[in-house]
């Protein structure tokens, strides 16, 4: 598993619920290291060690602490750069939406080596779309769960979600959009630069 | 005309939102919306071209003749007014006019921050979006990969900084010395401390350059390394100073012949890239039998001041310590 994605668990425990937590977390799980590096790739049984590790030192269900993770991702001011990113997709929400299919191929285009789960986004008409992922990590629909309604509360968009269950690699999120200009969302300025 | 302006202009706006026409005599009659986004407060229509943009090259493009003859080609311009924003173009002829379409090249960071420029302001093909995505996701790639360098920088230093080895010549370091020092001391076994300092290495440093000095210490550390036992110890201490630490009964007429033994092989000549290079050593020389309670700090001291004395007497020899 490329690092990003093991350093990204790591930051949000460290970010959301302190060091001490992370300790823990690193002892439950038994790694070698306090701390991932972001461009080194790990072993996919130490990126699922570290979920289940997270999840029983937060006392949380795994999917709620993946689902927390996608939000982080997005709105901690410690990762303004990938929601800047992100907000290139799209100049609103269902753009933003339709922008998914191509999501890997960005990725990839940021750091050759990353490999995220192929999306595919399905528009059923009347602001009703469904996202089909295909990933080896168990779970990581719930991470893309919480990502959107984080991108929907920074577009300013009114959206519920809901996650309906998984076929072995195969997850499915079905998303209906309630309120394309519910609230005014954060604003994305071009040429700004996040730190 | 007026029609056929309107039709045109209106395509325009939509393929190309940063494009001026222009009338046979030079004035701007129609540009997209994006270009006059960049001149906030100022009316574009009815300027001379040449009071809007200076052309940078080709240089000698002055008439609305040369505009048109130049149709295809490259151009590099930019706007008279502050911030300078530059661009480039290219120009098509249109009627007894033309058309100029512009991008911004590689000016386009500071374009888009200069003037708050959005999506909105690029054509829906336009790449410029893509680009702008591209140098951000380069760049916090680039942070991430400068921070793991950092790391690693900084691991490498702990690391140097806690080794025992001479990088050079292999041999223990400084470091490495006190250690052993301490641990001799400590286990109060018998041992000799011999201190070298070899001669005339300076001028072989300055004659024959870093290079060969570096060849020479390497084959000092080899002939020291022959000279001494597995469990005895060879330190480089600085530049050209070495100490060696003989474990076991010190017997002066046996270390003496040992340091006799290497002055005579350090003056054996060291060929180096076609040239030779000659050195000596001076040592000094601390027993521990000298002494009711040997102490390491001491004897270096001790071994120190014989080295002196054996450079004093004219280099070349060894001197035993001997206690007042």
């Amino acid at each position: 598993m490329h690092g990003l994605i093991n350093r990204a668990i790591e930051c949000f425990v460290r970010d959301t619920y302190g060091d001490a937590r992370w300790s823990e977390t690193v002892r439950a799980a038994d790694l070698d290291t306090d701390r991932f590096e972001a461009m080194l790739r790990y072993d996919m049984q130490v990126t699922e060690r570290v979920l289940d590790a997270a999840a029983g030192t937060l006392g949380k269900p795994r999917d709620d602490v993946l689902e927390d993770i996608g939000t982080y991702l997005v709105s901690h001011p410690n990762t303004e750069a990938l929601r800047r990113l992100l907000r290139f997709g799209g100049v609103g929400f269902v753009d933003f939406l339709h922008s998914l299919n191509e999501l890997p191929d960005r990725a990839r285009l940021a750091v050759d080596d990353l490999n995220l789960p192929a999306l595919d986004l399905r528009d059923h008409g009347a602001h009703r779309f469904s996202l089909t992922l295909h990933t080896e990590l168990r779970g990581f629909g719930h991470v893309m769960i919480g990502v959107l309604r984080a991108m929907a509360d920074d577009y300013g968009a009114l959206v519920t979600l809901d996650h309906k269950g998984a076929r072995g690699p195969v997850e499915e999120i079905g998303i209906a959009l309630v309120e394309p200009d519910f609230a005014r969302g954060r604003s994305f300025d071009l040429g700004a630069r996040a730190r | 005309m007026t029609a056929a302006l309107a039709k045109l202009g209106a395509v325009l706006d939509v393929l190309c939102p940063m494009h001026v026409i222009l009338s046979g005599s030079g004035h701007v009659r129609h540009t997209g919306a994006t270009l006059q986004k960049l001149c906030p407060g100022r009316r574009l229509t009815g300027m001379a071209v040449f009071d809007l943009f200076e052309i940078r090259r080709p240089r000698d493009l002055r008439t609305m003749d040369d505009l048109r003859r130049a149709a295809g080609s490259k151009l590099h311009l930019q706007l008279r007014d502050p911030p300078r924003t530059a661009f480039k173009g290219v120009v098509a002829p249109w009627g007894d006019g033309a058309v100029i379409n512009l991008s911004f090249g590689i000016a386009i960071l500071d374009a888009v921050r200069d003037h708050a420029l959005t999506s909105a302001d690029f054509a829906a093909t336009d790449m410029t979006v893509e680009m702008l995505y591209l140098v951000e996701a380069k760049s916090a790639a680039m942070e991430a990969g400068r921070k793991l360098n950092q790391r690693l920088e900084g691991a490498r230093i702990a690391a140097e900084e806690q080794a025992f080895t001479d990088t050079l010549t292999g041999l223990k370091n400084r470091r490495a010395l006190d250690h052993v020092l301490r641990r001799t001391g400590r286990a109060g076994r018998p041992f000799a401390l011999l201190h070298l300092d070899l001669d005339y290495f300076k001028a072989v440093n300055d004659t024959l350059g870093h290079p060969a000095g570096d060849h020479v210490l390497q084959r000092v550390a080899a002939i020291l390394v022959e000279e001494t036992r597995e469990k005895d110890t060879v330190a480089r201490t600085g530049g050209d100073e070495f100490v060696l630490v003989l474990q076991g009964p010190a017997d002066p007429g046996r270390v003496a012949r040992i340091a006799c033994r290497i002055i005579a092989r350090l003056e054996q000549p060291i060929p180096y890239d076609g040239r030779v290079c000659r050195i000596s050593g001076s040592i000094g020389i601390s027993l521990s039998g000298s002494y009711d309670s040997p102490d390491p700090g001491r004897m270096m001291a001790d071994a120190d001041l014989a080295l002196y004395t054996s450079k004093r007497q004219g280099r070349a020899r060894h001197t035993i310590f001997v206690p007042p």
